[in-house]
């Protein structure tokens, strides 16, 4: 493990654009992956992507930020940044998920939730809330894993999990390291320090008891964690729904 | 021209106490931060905190808020002593927290416990934005599930004044998480049958707004309050659009089918009454 480096180093690290994204997990993962699309209410938002799979032959339902890799992607899928439709989406195939007793995988990897006119209009506050708190009720097993970049609300929004991992250079934070800078010293271009301060790192945030486990970044990231994934869940399968429930409410309730 | 104007002082100081002789001591003016003018303290105090030229809404502290809300010597506070900690060890945090909490009386942003409304007894939640602009961290996520909570145990109506600028900074992922602590203890209070109206006050923004504000039964805000996920200066800096007039303000949320009504400071009482009213709470006429 590279631990030497710093805050900011792996902030930096998990902006990448050669990172694995989300289609990179599901093509190793999954098989006989089928894209769900539209919130129903008006509008497909293609920065979070969503569909049904076979995991090990189990049928899984698969979300996640998704980033693009060329200019033309990245105005499609606006940088990774979801619009309130992205999270109305994810919320009802989430409950599509419980619904057909389906296993929900989560993958973040977002700068945060989209901050634009459009979003707020159309309610990005009360979508995210939704988001989260019909996520805190699911009786069905839920597995988090922060890949990339997990900033703010929006990665918060599909990250109420039974077991929340990341990878071992992923940060996960209150908000991203430079508009933290400009919140508390106007100076954006402190990020490197505000990234010190923000304790963001996955050693860290392991320490705190806040994320379950880190996936060591190597040549054999997919294989361990197509490992953890089907650990966590067969453990997982074998609580009810209820159960479920009642320790996922306590997993966030404790924080304190 | 400098004795000159020495004198000239002093005509003014004595001008100064020949007034006050004759009219008592000059009433203390404030200055509306909306239109720039002032008035007498004692006149907004009695306008119930709303400037009376041009009707901007004065934050109100809990205490004052109270006032508004609660029956005589009804509210009942629960757990006024939560400390603050810090726990990512942030420079000069507990320093800030000291002396708000000096300066305001209470120990966090929110302050927590049960009123009675025209003799209905509720669970009352409300938000300090002179605390590090009413911020979330762990205290005020706790505070908020225990209230919730306790309102599910005792089948009480909940009711949440919010202003608070989001997630708190200096308590980083403790503070983020704590939306989802806060909204999962609405939502199971809320899937118990209990009434939960979230009345939005300025600002309620970022962290609080995309989490246990946003779930009212009922949503309610006051004019003028601005309500948003991302506030006007964060969407200037990172998308570079500007924004209109009136932009993210309660009217244009009760536009954009956000809330249900934007109720004036006079009329609150008067609303929440009849509206747990209207859910079987306190007999069943106004």
């Amino acid at each position: 493990m590279e631990n030497r480096l710093s805050a900011y180093e792996r902030v930096c690290l998990a902006r990448e654009k050669d990172r694995p994204g989300i289609m990179d997990y599901i093509d190793f993962l999954f098989d006989d992956f089928m894209e769900l699309q539209g919130d129903r209410l008006g509008k497909e938002d293609s920065s979070i992507l969503g569909g049904i799979a076979f995991f090990h032959g189990i049928p899984v339902t698969v979300l996640g930020h998704r980033k693009g890799k060329t200019t033309e992607e990245n105005l499609k899928y606006h940088f990774g940044m979801p619009l309130p439709e992205g999270y109305r989406k994810a919320l009802r195939l989430m409950q599509q998920a419980e619904k057909f007793k389906r296993p929900i995988f989560t993958f973040i990897d977002t700068p945060g939730a989209y901050p634009g006119m459009e979003a707020e209009s159309h309610g990005q506050s009360i979508a995210l809330a939704q988001c989260i708190a019909g996520m805190s009720r699911l009786e069905t097993p839920i597995i988090a894993i922060i890949t990339g970049e997990g900033s703010s609300g929006g990665a918060l929004a599909l990250g109420v999990a039974d077991q929340i991992w990341m990878l071992e250079n992923a940060v996960y934070s209150i908000l991203s390291p430079e508009g933290f800078a400009s919140i508390l010293w106007k100076e954006p271009k402190r990020a490197a320090e505000a990234s010190e301060l923000m304790k963001l790192t996955a050693p860290q945030l392991l320490e705190y008891g806040l994320i379950d486990g880190i996936l060591p970044e190597g040549p054999k990231l997919m294989q361990q964690m197509d490992k953890m994934l089907l650990n966590q869940l067969t453990r997982l399968q074998r609580v009810k729904g209820p159960v479920l429930v009642k320790k996922r409410y306590q997993k966030f309730r404790r924080i304190n | 021209m400098r004795i000159h104007s020495l004198f000239l002082q002093r005509r003014k100081k004595l001008e100064k106490l020949e007034e006050v002789r004759k009219n008592g001591e000059p009433k203390p003016r404030v200055l509306c931060p909306h239109c720039g003018q002032s008035a007498e303290k004692e006149e907004i105090r009695k306008n119930l905190k709303i400037c009376p030229l041009c009707q901007y809404y004065f934050p109100l502290t809990p205490k004052e808020r109270l006032r508004l809300l609660a029956d005589e010597k009804s509210f009942r506070e629960m757990r006024g002593r939560l400390t603050t900690k810090n726990p990512l060890d942030f420079p000069d945090y507990m320093e800030k927290i000291r002396q708000l909490q000096k300066k305001t009386g209470h120990q966090d942003a929110v302050v927590t416990g049960t009123m009675e409304m025209a003799g209905i007894p509720v669970a009352v939640g409300i938000m300090d934005s002179r605390f590090l602009m009413g911020s979330m961290g762990t205290t005020v996520g706790e505070k908020i599930a225990a209230l919730a909570e306790y309102a599910a145990l005792k089948g009480l109506p909940l009711i949440i004044f919010t202003a608070s600028g989001g997630a708190r900074m200096q308590e980083g992922m403790f503070a983020l998480l704590q939306m989802a602590k806060t909204a999962a203890a609405i939502e199971r209070f809320k899937e118990r049958g209990g009434l939960y109206i979230s009345c939005l006050t300025n600002p309620t923004t970022g962290g609080v707004s995309a989490s246990f504000a946003s779930l009212g039964d009922i949503m309610l805000a006051e004019p003028e309050a601005l309500i948003c996920f991302a506030g006007p200066r964060v969407i200037e800096q990172t998308i570079g659009e500007k924004l209109p007039e009136g932009f993210q303000r309660a009217q244009f949320l009760l536009e954009h089918g956000m809330l249900d009504m934007v109720v004036e400071r006079k009329e609150m009482k008067k609303t929440l009454v009849t509206l747990l009213k209207l859910h079987g709470m306190g007999g069943q006429t106004g």
